[in-house]
């Protein structure tokens, strides 16, 4: 019986254990998750104002502009339907490029302009991020043509 | 003619995989031993083959045949030599072929090893190996042919990714690769014990060195990897919870349960059934990092829609894997004899909770990392799971398991008395308090991270004084030092190696404190003449120039780094554009020491095409940064110490004899 008692201590306190962490895990998750949107969602308002999310699509071609202290950069993202304008203080990745795939995390600020505090690098340079795919396709099915990025 | 001669092989190699799957296996319940004695043989003869097709691919990588297409894409003329072997499993076909091949490579050694095996055991271990080679050579000729020709030959290749071109890149996939595959033996002895039904220490004994060698390869994997990604990247950091660095850690943490569960089983024929389903889920969970990393599966769900043959195959076996073996894991545990009976205060109770841990952790990183996958699926939108949420999770559960680390060795099996510890262990623990007291008053940088710097260095101190404890304890015994040096000479190699590990958990926990917390990293602009000031050091711009590479032009920048008046070090990183890739590579430069690693990188020219010849620049001082490393270098030798230790050797000559008492016990 004492054997039993033990063992049963023991897989409560397992369960008690597994529990804590279940709920720890989902509810750090739920400050921790970034919803993606593509320039079209958050023309649309989709995109929350005060969160921090993910953006992604193409950088416009000759969008990419310094500011006065030289490490601040300015660049435009599109999904060929809506476009956003990006700010970003900082050293861009390697594979970072005009008229390629970008995904930038941060915030929309109140201007309407997209504060990234993180813009994404992908290991390879054939790659184009998913969501960015994703959000691209809709708009060249709408109009048929195929951009050079597009897959 | 060479390629087709490595496809032939690969073909053989299966056909040979195929009657090492079935006859043995038969033959072990038929009791005919002729078909059991097949095993050897065949497992030879698959290394021989699979190492044949090896050949012919390396071949194509150095004679620049670009007429394969594999080759073609990951290879060049230009590129060296030593990275031609490395682009051998630089992409996702040779990859494969890599796996096979260590599989081999395994198989024959336990071939090789097995003959102090009872027979059948060796039979069905090796049919079972048999079993997961048919997994991958099948997928290797169905959807991944790594001798696919290419027709029209372009005259040149597509060159490997520069990241991969790097020496530490180079060896990381196959030690990585020998852990995965090394779960695979551990695996193979599991399904043997729950076929045969005979669950006993021997089984343990029998499968505690491979499963040590196999977490040891991993372990060095990991490292290896994780300093590739800190000076190859250009960021500086050392983890960065991606998909791919989870699908390796998460083999890792189950394997580390699963060493220490065999000690239990071994010593105390204690969780049993535990350490079974351990060794399936290590298995298992390599399975899944090898194949989701390089299916990109693990990116997006998409990846299934453009390569459907690869996506549907990995579904297929991966069930049959891990269903497979469960489904025989339930059938079969129920017979399984309960193991011995120990108190609340004993080493096994710390070695479960230990365990607990473990595995809950790599629950949590499992659900981070698919969490993204099942949300897209489900339709709820596309997230991710970010950075700060592993990190919490580690924070919440590892800092028990230090705790433990320390008792754990300790305590006495079955059951120890409180006042016994609180002796053992009260300086020890009054030190590393009063440490942790004294690390919360130098306050970091970071916000809110005094706490946490109290936690770290008082819970490395505890790990380091409570082994140090420990080591007194053991020598007070031994008295000289003659005793002494016949102990690491025979039987207590394993005790070493656990401590030798252990320190390396120490000298980890010290070195992530150090650096998460003190470290600094800036993203500054520079004229050539600026200084720098970071944490006591000066950095001086003195410009860039060109210079070229066998296969890429660089422009290398030059900094002289001062601490004080003296010049220290003299700092060159480049920003390499290869011939084939219009991107950029950067190649950060590092001065690195015990206590701290200086890291400057390059980012790009600013002003007027470099007119002015200023640069966006990051400068990073990374303390202790090194420890890290150093730590799972210390947990790597540790297991090899331990491996060394008498009792396998024993256990080898032994064998049989214990086989028969053990049963014979039970």
């Amino acid at each position: 019986m004492k054997a039993r008692h033990k063992r049963f201590v023991f897989v409560a306190l397992a369960i008690l254990g597994v529990g804590i962490a279940a709920a720890l895990a989902i509810s750090a998750m739920r400050s921790n998750l970034s919803y993606f949107f593509s320039p079209s969602q958050v023309a649309a308002g989709e995109a929350p104002t005060n969160a921090l999310f993910r953006l992604g699509g193409l950088v416009v071609k000759d969008s990419l502009a310094r500011q006065g202290d030289g490490l601040t950069l300015t660049f435009a993202v599109t999904d060929n339907a809506a476009t956003l304008s990006v700010s970003y203080t900082g050293i861009l990745p390697d594979l970072f490029g005009e008229g390629q795939g970008v995904v930038a995390k941060g915030r929309l600020g109140e201007d309407g302009v997209f504060y990234a505090e993180e813009v994404l690098a992908k290991h390879d340079e054939s790659y184009m991020p998913p969501e960015v795919a994703d959000s691209l396709r809709p708009v060249q099915a709408a109009d048929g043509t195929e951009t050079a990025a597009g897959r | 003619m060479i390629p087709e001669l490595g496809h032939l092989a690969l073909i053989l190699a299966l056909a040979l995989a195929s009657i090492q799957a079935i006859l043995p296996l038969a033959g072990s319940f038929t009791h005919r031993r002729s078909w059991m004695a097949m095993a050897r043989p065949l497992a030879w003869g698959q290394l021989a083959f699979l190492s044949l097709a090896f050949a012919c691919l390396l071949w194509a990588f150095l004679s620049d045949d670009f007429s394969v297409l594999y080759v073609a894409r990951n290879s060049n003329r230009l590129m060296p030599a030593v990275y031609k072997v490395s682009a051998v499993w630089g992409a996702h076909e040779g990859s494969l072929l890599l796996w096979a091949l260590l599989l081999g490579g395994w198989g024959a050694a336990v071939a090789a090893s097995g003959r102090n095996l009872p027979p059948q055991v060796a039979a069905r271990v090796l049919s079972v190996l048999g079993l997961i080679g048919i997994g991958f050579l099948l997928f290797m000729l169905l959807t991944s042919n790594p001798f696919t020709r290419l027709f029209p030959v372009p005259p040149e290749g597509r060159d490997l990714n520069p990241l991969l071109q790097d020496p530490g890149l180079a060896i990381h996939p196959p030690m990585l690769y020998m852990g995965y595959v090394g779960f695979s033996v551990a695996f193979a002895f599991a399904i043997a014990a729950l076929l045969g039904g005979k669950l006993d220490a021997t089984w343990a004994r029998w499968s505690r060195p491979w499963t040590t060698v196999a977490w040891v390869f991993l372990t060095l994997g990991i490292a290896l990897g994780s300093w590739w990604a800190y000076y190859e990247l250009g960021w500086g950091g050392w983890w960065f919870w991606d998909p791919v660095e989870n699908a390796s850690l998460m083999p890792w943490l189950v394997g580390t349960a699963l060493i220490h569960s065999l000690a239990v089983t071994e010593k105390r024929a204690a969780f049993k059934r535990w350490t079974l389903l351990l060794a399936l889920c290590a298995f298992s969970l390599s399975l899944l990092g090898t194949f989701l990393v390089r299916s990109g599966v693990l990116t997006s769900v998409h990846a299934f829609a453009t390569d459907p043959a690869r996506g549907t195959f990995i579904l297929v076996f991966l069930c049959l894997v891990v269903g497979g073996s469960l489904a025989l894991y339930a059938w079969r545990t129920p017979e399984v004899s309960g193991g011995g009976r120990f108190d609340p205060l004993s080493r096994e109770t710390f070695l479960l909770v230990n365990n607990l841990l473990l595995t809950a952790f790599a629950a949590l990183v499992l659900f981070g990392t698919l969490a993204p996958l099942i949300y897209e699926a489900m339709g709820w939108g596309k997230i991710s799971v970010g950075f700060p949420w592993f990190n919490r999770m580690f924070l919440v559960l590892m800092p028990f398991l230090a705790l433990v680390l320390g008792l754990g060795p300790m305590t006495r099996w079955k059951r120890d008395q409180t006042g016994r510890l609180v002796k053992g262990l009260g300086i020890a623990a009054l030190v590393s308090l009063a440490t942790a007291g004294v690390a919360s008053l130098f306050p970091p940088k970071t916000t809110g991270g005094s706490l946490l710097v109290a936690l770290g260095l008082g819970l490395a101190a505890w790990v380091l004084l409570a082994h140090l404890a420990g080591l007194r304890d053991r020598l007070r015994r031994r008295r000289d030092i003659a005793a002494v040096a016949a102990d690491l000479k025979g039987g207590g190699r394993g005790y070493y190696g656990m401590l030798l590990a252990h320190l390396g958990v120490a000298m980890f926990i010290f070195g992530v404190t150090m650096v998460s917390n003190f470290g600094s990293e800036q993203d500054i602009r520079m004229s050539p003449g600026d200084v720098h000031e970071t944490a006591g050091y000066r950095f001086r711009f003195e410009g860039v120039t060109t210079v070229p590479g066998p296969n890429y032009r660089a422009v290398r920048g030059r900094f002289l780094v001062f601490q004080g008046d003296r010049q220290i070090a003299v700092l060159e990183p480049e920003k390499r554009t290869y011939f084939t890739s219009p991107k950029p590579m950067t190649e950060a430069a590092i001065d690195w020491g015990f206590t701290r690693d200086l890291y400057v990188s390059l980012g790009e020219p600013l002003g007027e095409s470099g007119r002015d010849g200023d640069w966006a620049l990051r400068i990073y001082y990374k303390p202790a940064v090194r420890w890290i490393w150093l730590g799972g270098l210390c947990m790597a030798l540790g297991g090899l110490l331990a491996i060394t230790d008498r009792r396998y050797r024993i256990t080898r000559r032994r064998a049989k004899v214990a086989a028969d008492t053990a049963t014979a016990r039970v």
